[in-house]
């Protein structure tokens, strides 16, 4: 009886997180908003001059991207860019990215 | 929180009806079959993306009606003689490795009722979920002159990438030296917002190192430069005075085309190649299919899905929607309402809701001569309570200046946005 109480609460959780906070594959959704320019699922294609993003680490990811939106680091369009993303998104794309071989 | 079975049961039979209950057995599973008309930037995307996400777990019908993806994007290079055609064509080899059955046929009817397709070569299929990427189709009735396939064969469009794009430049080829190439440009919302002040800059870009007493002449029937106008102007004035000229409000009414002349309205001006971009509305099959249309021209969409309003089981993608504020008719933007369609498809096939806050960005590069080119990006995010996508303040801008760099940029995001669709 415990078990299936415990198993309701997580179920519940579950449903909860999906229905109505935020979608199972969000960062999988954003992430591939960046893949026009970077690639699918980050694998920029060789030779194009744009940066892949696809298993780089994480914190290196978000150093950059927070770099362009507070315009510490120069861009030609990333700036722009990193400025339609909030933090949370950013982290998410990030995670995203990292975790493609 | 105490449960007790009966309540674990109802909460059970909630999520079951709910179709929530895959997200706690750990992973949407998604099945059924897609079809998809129509492989341009919207469309393969589409095709892709379903499959890859799926884990190949939907089945995907991508109909389409030439051999190969001729890439809109870059081909005012083609135009100018900077680029090949070759350049910009790409098989459709890599979607069928993905799995996809790739169909080179037409599509002549929807039963949305049914769930059916007719096709042009013979035959039905039926499908659970329809993606119709049509792109755009010309207005010629409202240019009666031009309302004809033999004056369509004078006349250029080349707003399609394909024969027309060849004919063209073998026009200005042809065009002697002192000759006038004059380019209409119908009322927004139209495809390629940037588009004509590109072909007009690398044309003239061609006229000042082979042609250089000719003349280029923008008849713009918008009030003002629609896209990037102040990166177009200063680009105009810097390398092109004398030899371009820009005139607002010169709205194309007729075409005179043995004598290759526009007919505005007050005013007849006779070019030696005339070139007219056509007003424009959704590409047949979605703008004949009873799809609630907006100013009976684009049809109209929900954000969450891409889904017709009126019409359940059919997304609708790229230039043939009506578009949020803001938000252009390009490939790039294009390919990101494929991705939001294809994700909110899957759930849909899963019992599930659409991802309640998706995201679209759009970036489009223009060249204003063979290698300098300049940017207009935007972020658009869903706003639960207007229903629509809005520009993300603050985000989003224009280049700073035109420069070699945009232009190896515009190359690389050409390179990139192909493979992402069809590789």
């Amino acid at each position: 009886m415990k078990l299936l109480q415990l198993a309701a609460s997580l179920c519940l959780a579950a449903i909860t997180a999906t229905a109505y906070a935020q979608d199972q594959n969000l960062a999988r959704n954003l992430a591939a908003s960046c893949a026009n320019c970077h690639g699918t699922n980050g694998k920029a294609v060789a030779g194009s001059g744009l940066e892949p993003l696809a298993g780089v680490e994480k914190t290196e990811l978000l150093r950059k991207i927070r770099d362009f939106k507070s315009g510490a680091k120069p861009a030609t369009i990333m700036h722009q860019i990193a400025k339609g993303y909030t933090d949370e998104q950013m982290e998410l794309i990030a995670s995203y990215f990292s975790a493609q071989k | 929180m105490i449960f007790n079975r009966r309540d674990f049961l109802k909460a059970l039979s909630a999520a079951t009806a709910s179709g929530a209950l895959y997200g706690c057995a750990g992973g949407s599973k998604a099945s059924g079959h897609v079809i998809i008309v129509g492989g341009g930037f919207g469309g393969a995307t589409a095709a892709k993306y379903l499959r890859m996400w799926s884990n190949g777990g939907v089945q995907v019908t991508l109909i389409e009606r030439n051999a190969h993806f001729i890439s809109c994007p870059i081909s005012n290079l083609v135009i100018s003689g900077d680029k090949t055609l070759a350049d910009l064509t790409v098989g459709y080899e890599g979607l069928k490795k993905w799995g996809i059955r790739v169909v080179h046929d037409e599509v002549t009817g929807v039963d949305a009722g049914k769930r059916s397709i007719r096709l042009a070569k013979g035959g039905e299929m039926n499908y659970d979920r329809l993606v119709l990427s049509p792109g755009v189709d010309f207005m010629f009735e409202q240019i009666p002159g031009l309302n004809n396939a033999e004056a369509q064969g004078k006349i250029l469009h080349a707003w399609k990438a394909g024969p027309q794009t060849i004919a063209l430049r073998k026009q200005l080829e042809n065009m002697k030296d002192g000759g006038t190439y004059a380019i209409t440009v119908p009322k927004a919302p139209y495809r390629c917002p940037p588009g004509p002040y590109e072909r007009a800059s690398v044309i003239a870009a061609y006229f000042k190192a082979k042609k250089p007493k000719s003349k280029v002449l923008i008849l713009d029937a918008n009030d003002e430069v629609v896209s990037k106008k102040g990166l177009f102007m200063k680009a105009w004035a810097d390398l092109y005075p004398g030899l371009l000229e820009y005139r607002p409000n010169s709205e194309l009414r007729d075409v005179d085309v043995a004598n290759q002349t526009a007919v505005l309205e007050f005013d007849k001006i006779k070019a030696d190649v005339l070139n007219v971009v056509p007003p424009q509305r959704a590409g047949d099959i979605a703008a004949k299919s009873g799809l609630k249309l907006i100013n009976n021209r684009w049809v109209d969409i929900d954000w969450l899905s891409m889904e017709s309003t009126s019409t359940p089981g059919i997304h609708v993608l790229g230039d043939a929607i009506f578009p949020a504020a803001t938000m252009p008719k390009s490939g790039h933007m294009a390919n990101q309402h494929a991705k939001l369609a294809a994700a909110a498809i899957l759930n849909l096939l899963a019992g599930e809701s659409p991802n309640p806050a998706p995201l679209l960005m759009n970036t489009c590069y223009s060249f204003v001569d063979s290698k300098n080119a300049i940017h207009v990006a935007s972020v658009h995010r869903y706003d639960a309570e207007k229903k629509t996508m809005l520009p993300v303040q603050g985000a989003g801008g224009v280049s700073s200046v035109r420069n070699e760099l945009e232009g190896a940029m515009a190359m690389g995001w050409a390179q990139n946005i192909w493979a992402d669709m069809l590789t």
